[in-house]
Order: structure tokens, then C-alpha cells, then sequence
């Protein structure tokens, strides 16, 4: 594989592009060439630093480890989990409901930014998209491991059959198979159309396997301007089509516990929460993202610091509307006529769950506000630290919504305190972030991580803006 | 299956529940009346109901765990206010409420269930279909109740070493893991009574069937019947109670000691709950 690509650039450029002075309201240097950026990014494909194989094969062994836990759970029922009567769902569903709302970032960064022309998402929206399709891969496989009998789970699948069996449709459960099957479809058909120009530029660059593959998937691109106009045509209306739809599964997956009877659940503003939520923690892995594979595969010329800058305002503002709307969830719940629900609320805050609680706040509200200072936003590893903090602050809500609702539901009878789930959903959590890793590892393997054509646009047009600026 | 089937029989797909008369023409609606003064908390019906319904014995580890699957509990509660010690037992002793599924009218269970394994049969029945039910478990977690157990272990592994397995009732079927049940109000003995009633072309009599818990019960606490035949029992102490189906609050007066409980969510249950009356000085 290493005789794919000819190397003639050395090893040690980015450090003289790093040093080279950027203008600063410039995303990117506008001194680039073209096929510099071709081989920047091709380059990725064959050679990435040695530590990718370590984080590759550490997720695979994390993946291991769940499937070994699945394959228990599976043999032995689900009561191996520590699931029980009124604890009926665990980390299953707040992880799934984790890995749904990772997703969502990825189609707002590209498809909402592209609308609005928004020119700093363009080195960085490929990952965000690929990032989008693999953690809803990973929040589907939450829903098949939460069922009892995961054999029968085409149940759930509206399918014609001859016995006039159908789904429930008033069921959210069946909402959320439809949305999510509806927005992995097309979020895997917007990351497949953005990159049909690039993976023909892999195409005239590969050689054996490589360039079967993509000769394949490059459709028979030549960049004729006829394939060019109806290229844009095509992903502006994809674009247009996810905006919506990404804002819509959020909501759905909101409406299963806000059509529920549950204290704590049945709150009319949870859609909106769980959409901003959902941004949130996808801006955060975005972040994550960055710092890695601008380290792992030598990308400091593209992903620069200007648009990190960027991604970390975008945060930081989603972050405050997720506090808000955190905040009026609480306020409803406090002036509010249900006393069970009020209850619970102290509960949380007090009661067996109060640690998840208060780490929920420390990660998701306080830890945002470090991103004002500058040390943070310039040092690399500093940000990622927090980044990661602010995923898992995002988890841990999903568990403070779930666990404690269970263990404090409107009948006293059942109410449960000190409910821990097993060593078992741990695993299977655990396994699901290898999963995740291992497939985006494998896909930035695979594919080019960077828009190469849009790059070139990028540069191109900052050129031009600077020449007009001269000439101003 | 064509479009156009679909399309006829859309309305067969939803249920508006409950309705005025709903059942006024039907031929049943079973229900309940438990009378909270009479029960004693001896858990003779928990007992019945386990033999008649094939539920497993979990054992202590497995009830810890809170994986019990007693579709008939009994729940003890203490007067309000009091701290009750392990050994002592307060002057009032303790209150006992026997719970099991209220088979409601607007059941939140059914309404979330993605498959449709739980619906509602014809005469009233909050009905699980273990075929169907892929264990989402979601309506567990809607059921105010919670009064739905799952199959957390393959229970027919374990639960009934040989010879143990030749007194499982065979008008039931054991549970596989994985799935969700709950009290079906001895639906087998139910259709068994209508089936022998179509024969000699009559409605099922008072009194003529029972469930395993109505039967078991030494106080008689327990009043089962057909709450669409007027003359029944149940219907009786609905009718005296003042208590309706498609009613969402009750009169309470000292002579009305009859109650559903959750009311106020408009589950619209069928089992009546007769207060406990008390005399305050003792």
C-alpha cells in the first residue's frame, strides 16, 4: 500500500507552514497550491503518524471486549444487565440517546453552514459527516442490544406481510426505527454525494485494489462543467432536505419520554432541549475530532486554528442555549403543579443520583466557560481534555434523565434508590465507543477526510478576496 | 395486502377509549372489586396466582435484584408519619393493598408498545401477546403501575427442576426470555367459561368463572365478574359505589368507599379499590 502514492513532499512542511505567517482573517493560507493540497490529503489515505494504528487497535479491542459482553447478555437474558422492574432501561437508552445526538452536529455543520455559505466548514465537514453516519450506526445497535428478544427485532419494521401484522404507529418507538432509518439513509447519502469529486482524484491517483474501489464509487466523474452544475444542484437539495430532518429525530427521540406519563419526562419543552443537547455534545466530538486527525494525519496546513476558533464559538453559544433550556426544564418542573415531579427533581439533586447530577453540571455548565479563556482555545491538548469533559457531562445527562425518573416514578411502591447497572452495561458502553472509533479510524483510512475541491475553493477565493482588498 | 385494503380499514388501526356506553351493547367487561377491609395481607392469592399462571419462583438472590415476577403483589404499607423498626410492628398495624394490572381502559401500556403486542380484546382485556413482544420494555416504563414484570432470565431453564415441571398448568404457556408479561385476569379460565357458554348458546352466569387470586382468597376480598351483565356482582358494587367506567373522579363521601387508583391520569382502570375504614381512637 505504501507504493500507492508518490511522496515527494518532506515529512517536516507542516512545521513551515505552521510558522508562516497566516493572516488572521484568513481561515486558511491562500498560498496552497492545488496539488499540494492533493497530496496533503492523499497522503493521509497511505501514511498517517504511527499512533493511529494504536488508537485503531485499542478500539478494536474495546469493541472486543463489548461484543464478548453482548454475546453474554445475549445467551443469558437481559436480567445479566442488573436491569429490574422499575429500572427497565439503564445506560442503554441514555447512551443511545448519546450517540443519536452526536449526530446531529455533523449535518449541521455541513449542511446548515453550506446553506448559508458559510466557508470555514469546508476542511472540516467531511469528518463531521462521516462522524454523523457512524454514531447513528452505533445508536442503532443500542436499540437492537436494549431489546429482550433482539432476534425479532424486524417487528418493529412497518414490512407487508400476509398475516396483516403491522407496527403500532401511535408507539414513538416506532417514530424513532422511522426517523433514524430515515436520517441514516440520507445523512450516508449526502457524505456519499460531497465526495464523489474527491474520490476521483483517488481514483487518478491509486493504483491495485485502491483504484478498483474507487473507480467504482467516483460514478465516472471527469469534472465536465455539465457534472459540475448538476453536482452542486444535487447537494444543495440534500442539503436543504437534512436541515430539517436533522432537527425532526432529535425531537422524535425526545417524544419518547416526553409522551410518556413519567414525572420528569412529560414536559412539553423537551424536544427543543434534546436538539440543542444533541448539538452540543456533537460540537464537543467535533472539537475531540479536530485535534485528532489534524495530528494523526498531519492536516495542521487545513484544519488551522482560526477555524477551530470558530467551531469553539459555535460551542460555546450552543452550549449557553442547552443551559437555558436545561434551566426552563427545571423551572417548569419547580412552579409547576406535579408534586411527584418536583419531587423527583429534588431527588436528583439530592438523592442517590445527586453525583451524576452535580458531574452533569460541572461538565456541561461550568466547564463551557473555560473555552472564554485564550490558553484554552490555543493549547491543543489542554482543549481536548475539555472537550472530552464536555461529552461525557452530555452522558451523564442522559443518565440523569433516565435512571432517576425510574427510581422515582409516580408509584411510592417502586420507588428504588442506590439502582447500579452492571459490569455488563458498562461493557457494552464501552464497546460501543470502540465500535465508534474503529469505524471512523478505518473510513479516514479509506477515504479522504478533507473536501480536497472544496479546499481548492476555499483558497481560491480567499486569494481573490485579498486581491480585491489590495486593490481597494 | 393492497393500498386500497389499507386504506378501508384505517380506522380499524385506531381506539378512542373510553367512550359513554362503550360496552352497554357487548356481552362482557370483566372486572374487579377489591375490598382493601377485608384483605389480611396473607398473600394466598400472590400463592394462587403463581400456580395458575406458570410464574417462576426467582428465588432470594434474583428478588433482590428486583427481579420478581409476582403479576399479584401484595403491598404493605405503614400508617403515615411512622417509623416502623425491622421487629416491631406499630399499633395499627400495617395497611395491604394486593396490586396487579388494572387492565385499563385507556392503557398507557398500549398506546407505546411498537409492535402492538399489547391491545385490547373485545370484552375488556389489557391483553399481552408474548409472540409479539420483542422486549422493548417500554411498557414498563409507561405504566404508572408498574405492574408489568419482564423475563429477565430464560426462567423455564431453572425455575422448575424436574418433577417440578409437571404441575406448570398447561392452558398456559411459559415465557421464553425476553419478553413482557403481567396479570391477564386468568384470561385461559375466561375464554375456557365463554367458550362452554357459546356451546349451550348463553352468556357466562355470575359467579361461573373466577381468577386464581378471586378464588384463593379467604376474606373473599375479591370480587371478579362480567360488568356488563347488571346483575353481577361487580356491577352491583360499581353501581353502589357510584363508580363508572368513563368516569375520571368519584364521589367521596363516608358512604363511598370505592376508588380507582390514578384517577387523575385518566387511565380509566377496572379494578375498584374499597377503602379501609378505620376506627381512629383504636
Amino acid at each position: 500500500m505504501s507504493q500507492m502514492i508518490n511522496h515527494d513532499i518532506p515529512d517536516d512542511h507542516e512545521i513551515q507552514i505552521e510558522k508562516k505567517f497566516i493572516p488572521k482573517d484568513l481561515d486558511i493560507d491562500k498560498d496552497i497550491s492545488w496539488a499540494r493540497i492533493n497530496k496533503d490529503v492523499l497522503r493521509s489515505l497511505d501514511r498517517p503518524r504511527p499512533i493511529f494504528w494504536v488508537i485503531f487497535f485499542a478500539a478494536l479491542a474495546l469493541f472486543s471486549f463489548g461484543v464478548y459482553c453482548e454475546k453474554y447478555q445475549y445467551d443469558n437474558g437481559l436480567g445479566v444487565a442488573d436491569l429490574n422492574n422499575p429500572q427497565v432501561w439503564g445506560l442503554y437508552i441514555a447512551t443511545f440517546i448519546f450517540w443519536i445526538g452526536m449526530g446531529h452536529s455533523g449535518t449541521l455543520l455541513s449542511a446548515l453552514l453550506h446553506i448559508i455559505h458559510a466557508d470555514w466548514r469546508k476542511p472540516i465537514y467531511r469528518y463531521a459527516e462521516a462522524m454523523t453516519t457512524f454514531s447513528l450506526l452505533t445508536a442503532a445497535l443500542f436499540v437492537l442490544i436494549h431489546l429482550g428478544r433482539v432476534w425479532q427485532f424486524y417487528y418493529v419494521v412497518a414490512y407487508p406481510n400476509e398475516r396483516w401484522v403491522w407496527p403500532n404507529f401511535s408507539s414513538p418507538l416506532v417514530w424513532d426505527a422511522t426517523a433514524i432509518g430515515t436520517y441514516l439513509t440520507s445523512s450516508l447519502l449526502f457524505l456519499y454525494t460531497g465526495m464523489v469529486p474527491d474520490l476521483a482524484i483517488c481514483r487518478d491517483n491509486a493504483t491495485g485494489a485502491r483504484k478498483k474501489l474507487y473507480t467504482f464509487l467516483s460514478l465516472g466523474w471527469q469534472g465536465t462543467d455539465r457534472q459540475w452544475s448538476t453536482f452542486r444542484v444535487t447537494y444543495m437539495t440534500l442539503a436543504c432536505f437534512l436541515m430539517p430532518l436533522a432537527v425532526s429525530v432529535h425531537s422524535i427521540v425526545s417524544t419518547d419520554f416526553a409522551v410518556s406519563q413519567n414525572p420528569g419526562w412529560h414536559i412539553t419543552s423537551f424536544p427543543p432541549y434534546f436538539v440543542a443537547g444533541a448539538l452540543y455534545s456533537g460540537c464537543a466530538v467535533i472539537i475531540t475530532l479536530f485535534i485528532l486527525l489534524r495530528y494523526v494525519f498531519r492536516f495542521e496546513a487545513y484544519m488551522t486554528m482560526p477555524i477551530l476558533n470558530k467551531l469553539i464559538k459555535m460551542t460555546f453559544a450552543i452550549a449557553m442555549v442547552w443551559n437555558y433550556l436545561n434551566l426552563i426544564e427545571y423551572s417548569t418542573v419547580w412552579y409547576g403543579d406535579n408534586m411527584i415531579a418536583k419531587q423527583q427533581l429534588l431527588d436528583k439533586m439530592t438523592g442517590t443520583y445527586a453525583p451524576v447530577f452535580w458531574g452533569m453540571v460541572f461538565c456541561s455548565t461550568v466547564m463551557p466557560f473555560t473555552l472564554l479563556i485564550r490558553f484554552v482555545r490555543t493549547h491543543l491538548p489542554t482543549l481536548m481534555v475539555v472537550s472530552l469533559i464536555l461529552n461525557f457531562g452530555m452522558w451523564l445527562e442522559r443518565v440523569q434523565i433516565i435512571t432517576p425518573t425510574f427510581g422515582h416514578s409516580q408509584y411510592p411502591w417502586t420507588w428504588t434508590s442506590g439502582w447500579w447497572p452492571s459490569w455488563v452495561q458498562f461493557g457494552i458502553v464501552a464497546g460501543s465507543f470502540g465500535w465508534f472509533t474503529m469505524l471512523f479510524m478505518l473510513y479516514c483510512k479509506i477515504f479522504p477526510t478533507i473536501s480536497m475541491y472544496e479546499v481548492k475553493e476555499m483558497v481560491h477565493d480567499q486569494g481573490k478576496m485579498l486581491k480585491a482588498k489590495k486593490v481597494a | 395486502m393492497s393500498l386500497n385494503n389499507l386504506i378501508k380499514n384505517w380506522t380499524s388501526f385506531r381506539a378512542r377509549r373510553p367512550y359513554l356506553d362503550q360496552y352497554k351493547n357487548a356481552d362482557y367487561k370483566w372486572a374487579m372489586v377489591i375490598d382493601l377491609d377485608a384483605c389480611t395481607g396473607c398473600n394466598a392469592c400472590t400463592t394462587a396466582c403463581y400456580a395458575e399462571n406458570n410464574l417462576p419462583v426467582v428465588g432470594k438472590e434474583r428478588f433482590e435484584k428486583g427481579h420478581a415476577m409476582h403479576w399479584m403483589r401484595i403491598e404493605r404499607y405503614w400508617g403515615e408519619g411512622e417509623s416502623v423498626p425491622v421487629d416491631m410492628v406499630p399499633d395499627k398495624g400495617a395497611q395491604f393493598l394486593p396490586m396487579m394490572c388494572q387492565q385499563c381502559e385507556a392503557a398507557p401500556c398500549e398506546v407505546v408498545c411498537p409492535v402492538g403486542a399489547t391491545h385490547h380484546s373485545a370484552d375488556g382485556l389489557n391483553t399481552q401477546v408474548y409472540n409479539r413482544c420483542v422486549g422493548s420494555r417500554y411498557c414498563s416504563a409507561n405504566c404508572p403501575y408498574k405492574v408489568r414484570y419482564f423475563n429477565w432470565w430464560q426462567y423455564a431453564d431453572f425455575a422448575w427442576p424436574n418433577p417440578l415441571e409437571l404441575q406448570l398448568n398447561p392452558d398456559v404457556s411459559v415465557r421464553s426470555k425476553g419478553v413482557m408479561e403481567k396479570c391477564t385476569f386468568c384470561v385461559q379460565r375466561l375464554r375456557e367459561s365463554m367458550d362452554h357458554a357459546k356451546t349451550d348458546g348463553r352468556l357466562v352466569r355470575d359467579g361461573e368463572v373466577t381468577t386464581a387470586c378471586a378464588q384463593a382468597c379467604p376474606t373473599s376480598a375479591i370480587t371478579f365478574g362480567n360488568l356488563a351483565n347488571p346483575q353481577s356482582q361487580v356491577a352491583k358494587v360499581w353501581k353502589n359505589q357510584q363508580i363508572a367506567l368513563e368516569k375520571d373522579e368519584q364521589k367521596k363521601d363516608e358512604n363511598m368507599r370505592g376508588y380507582r387508583i390514578f384517577e387523575e391520569f385518566r387511565t380509566y382502570p377496572s379494578v375498584v379499590y374499597l377503602e379501609r375504614v378505620r376506627d381512629l381512637e383504636a
